[in-house]
């Protein structure tokens, strides 16, 4: 066998895996594997901020579906980046992280840069390994992104000490990975999807809610195909967008917190809720003994600590999505039991009173004229990219907003931190997503007080010609929290007025990128035009209605059908 | 209601930390816990202690078994089960006590480890609640110190 160094194992496991960028910021540390970075077909892009490296990363991750790989140094670079690690667990995206580690001589001695970051990332990675010695590198390389990518997906940090990768080593020959600890079950149980299939055909009022597990499992024509298939009505959580198209009749848009009217009514009121790949977050089911307290509980989950976690479940499914309803629409297909157009038929009534409830409190705003309002730049957005933008988004009112009023056609065109809810997420998101698919167009839906936490990442998209586009919704406030204190607090803007924000524009023209501003309503439309056909980076800063709230609105701690509307 | 649950898993550095950490993290109790290798010294076995609804015992075992290095986890109390625990205790023994202490180890079939002119070191194995009664026992009497081993368990074997 040939010998290589450690540093060129690890590149060639990562082109084993498929990885054509990663994303990293170098250290003494990690010197060594930048060195060899150099020598490789793979792009390797610099950020500005570790948080960074890992956020491009995770956003590459959501729209491709492959595993996103960053490339950090020791101690500050590994804990700069932990903030995104726990980003995308919360929300079970496959990723590498490598950080470099001091010597491991050094290990245990605060030594310079030093820090214990499997033991800081522990509780926020699916698993994390420090590699003591050079012949584990490959695999556990190997097993890191076998991990990242299987069962229920989430990042897999792989620490690194300097003598490791040094080290000359053989590079041992790929085999398939078996691991005595580790076999996530894709298989549905026959049982329960029988039990599953004739509980659907029994319900009247059946709901479909759908999480991200759907995204993940690339399950989405399955899904819409049980739902065309049994004419049920489709919710969607904040993870979930696009996993069913958002224009279909049979969609009622976002539930929980900031969900539409419809769709929280619709699971108030169902008899049987179907729940896929979603995992009963507490911004979804509001107060817990108030949520969907009719129906019969149906839950797909490939992660067996989801079922029953929050809400009682009465027939578990543990499989992958996509594996699940493919047997539930095959059971339907050859069952004598089921008559199409009869139970499509017996769901009108259900379909029509959902309807109503879209009807009369549909997603809406108050038209204010020239004042710019939030939900009129998304719309516009939505029109004049045709519904078929890569949308990435910072964390508040600016994520509610783009949620909502966006129209999400497909899986993998939507990346939010919907889990940890981490501003500063959506810039390096997009450039990884802009990185990832060059000719789509991609846009970062931001607010004045996120789009300034990884502002620094215009010098990114600049370096590597990605014209990403951003919108900021600018309110000078740090709208989400201001809105609750306009709710609950007395209107005491406590730490949430921006006094000071910067010129956006002379911002973006700072760093080589274009600017655009409108002030009026009348303005919105030219800029977006105007963004959207520029091939370089641009910020549009969209001064809009200072105080607007995001309705509806389901106070925390109260039943989803307790919604404050527009 | 009190579990015993026992978990193999993968003999490795970390691997007790990703344990405490899950169960600190997600707020669950942990009575007692104890470790050590198996047979096959690359597997360790922990038997812990604790306690919750049926619904938290159900988290708990979930959520050990996801831990990647985990291999097996077993509630022992779904089925029969001996449990063992050990206690090492430094009673006061002094000329007017001395025979009072010796009468109440070997009622618990307890051992004197260790003497000193003021105190015996006593070792007693059993059940948590045996080893409990002794410490009460002894309690008025005047314990300095006590160390214990936390619960061990096994499963009974079948009698088929």
């Amino acid at each position: 066998m040939e010998k290589i160094n450690g540093s060129q194992a690890i590149i060639r496991c990562l082109q084993e895996e498929g990885v054509k960028i990663i994303f990293g910021f170098p250290g003494g540390a990690i010197i060594d594997l930048f060195d060899a970075l150099m020598d490789s077909d793979i792009t390797n892009v610099l950020v500005r901020h570790e948080q960074g490296a890992v956020h491009a990363a995770d956003g590459l991750a959501r729209v491709t579906g492959e595993v996103g790989v960053a490339l950090l140094t020791s101690g500050p670079g590994a804990t700069n980046g932990v903030t995104a690690i726990a980003t995308a667990y919360s929300d079970s995206i496959p990723m590498v992280i490598l950080t470099g580690q001091v010597p491991t001589a050094l290990i245990g001695n605060d030594a310079f840069q030093e820090v214990d970051i499997v033991g800081i990332t522990r509780p926020c990675t699916k698993h994390n390994y420090l590699v003591k010695d050079a012949k584990d590198l490959v695999p556990t390389l190997r097993e890191a992104f076998h991990i990242a990518r299987t069962g229920r997906p989430g990042p897999v940090l792989v620490d690194l000490p300097k003598d490791v990768v040094a080290k000359m080593i053989d590079f041992p020959e790929k085999k398939p990975i078996r691991m005595q600890t580790y076999q996530p079950n894709y298989e549905p149980h026959q049982g329960q999807i029988e039990k599953a299939c004739k509980k659907i055909l029994k319900a009247k009022n059946p709901v479909l809610y759908v999480g991200g597990g759907v995204i993940l499992s690339n399950a989405h024509e399955e899904l819409t195909e049980l739902a065309r298939k049994l004419n049920i009505p489709v919710t969607m959580t904040l993870m979930g967008l696009g996993g069913f198209p958002g224009s279909d009749p049979l969609s009622m848009g976002m539930l929980g917190m900031h969900g539409s009217y419809a769709a929280n009514m619709a699971v108030a009121n169902s008899d049987l809720l179907i729940a896929v790949g979603a995992r009963f977050d507490d911004r979804v089911t509001g107060r817990l003994d108030a949520f969907a307290p009719h129906a019969t509980i149906i839950h797909i989950d490939i992660d067996p600590t989801s079922i029953s976690k929050n809400v009682k479940v009465d027939i578990p499914i543990v499989a992958d999505c996509k594996f699940a309803l493919t047997a539930m629409n095959t059971w339907f297909n050859t069952s004598s039991d089921f008559n199409r157009e009869q139970v499509a038929a017996s769901h009108e009534p259900w379909r029509a009173t959902i309807d109503g409830w879209a009807l009369k409190h549909p997603m809406t705003y108050i038209d204010e004229g020239e004042i710019i309002k939030p939900q009129f730049v998304i719309q516009k957005l939505d029109e004049l990219t045709h519904g078929d933008a890569i949308i990435t988004t910072e964390v508040g009112q600016n994520q509610m907003w783009a949620a909502q009023f966006y129209k999400f056609n497909r899986p993998r065109q939507w990346a939010t931190s919907g889990g940890l809810g981490t501003m500063g997420y959506g810039l390096p998101a997009a450039i990884g997503a802009k990185m990832a698919f060059p000719d789509k167009t991609v846009v970062d839906v931001a607010g004045d007080g996120s789009i300034q936490m990884n502002i620094q990442e215009l010098a990114t998209a600049r370096q590597y010609n990605c014209p990403v586009k951003v919108v900021i919704l600018n309110n000078n406030y740090l709208g989400m929290v201001r809105q609750w204190q306009e709710l609950f607090y007395n209107k005491r803007y406590a730490g949430t007025v921006m006094d000071i924000t910067p010129d956006f524009v002379m911002l973006a023209q700072a760093y080589g990128a274009v600017g655009l501003r409108a002030t009026k309503t009348s303005e919105v439309e030219a800029v977006l035009k105007e963004a959207l056909a520029t091939d370089n980076t641009v910020i549009m800063d969209f001064v809009i209605a200072r105080e607007e709230c995001v309705f509806p609105m389901v106070p925390a701690g109260k039943a989803t059908t307790e919604m404050l509307l527009v | 209601m009190k579990h015993t649950i026992s978990v193999l898993l993968q003999n490795k550095p970390g691997v007790l930390s990703r344990v405490t950490g899950l169960f600190s993290g997600r707020g669950f109790n942990i009575e007692s816990l104890s470790v050590a290798e198996t047979l096959d010294s690359s597997i360790s076995c922990l038997t812990l202690v604790t306690r919750g609804d049926e619904a938290i015992i159900e988290q708990i075992t979930k959520q050990l078994h996801k831990l990647i290095d985990v291999i097996k986890v077993t509630d022992i109390g779904d089925s029969e089960y001996v449990e063992r625990e050990m206690v090492l205790i430094r009673v006061k023994a002094e000329a007017q006590t001395r025979a009072e202490v010796l009468r109440v180890i070997d009622i618990f079939r307890g051992k004197v480890v260790d003497v000193s002119p003021k105190s015996y070191a006593v070792e007693v194995t059993g059940s948590t609640s045996k080893v409990q009664a002794i410490i009460d026992i002894l309690k008025p009497i005047g314990i300095q110190e006590i160390v214990r081993t936390g619960t061990i368990a096994m499963a009974r074997a079948s009698k088929k």
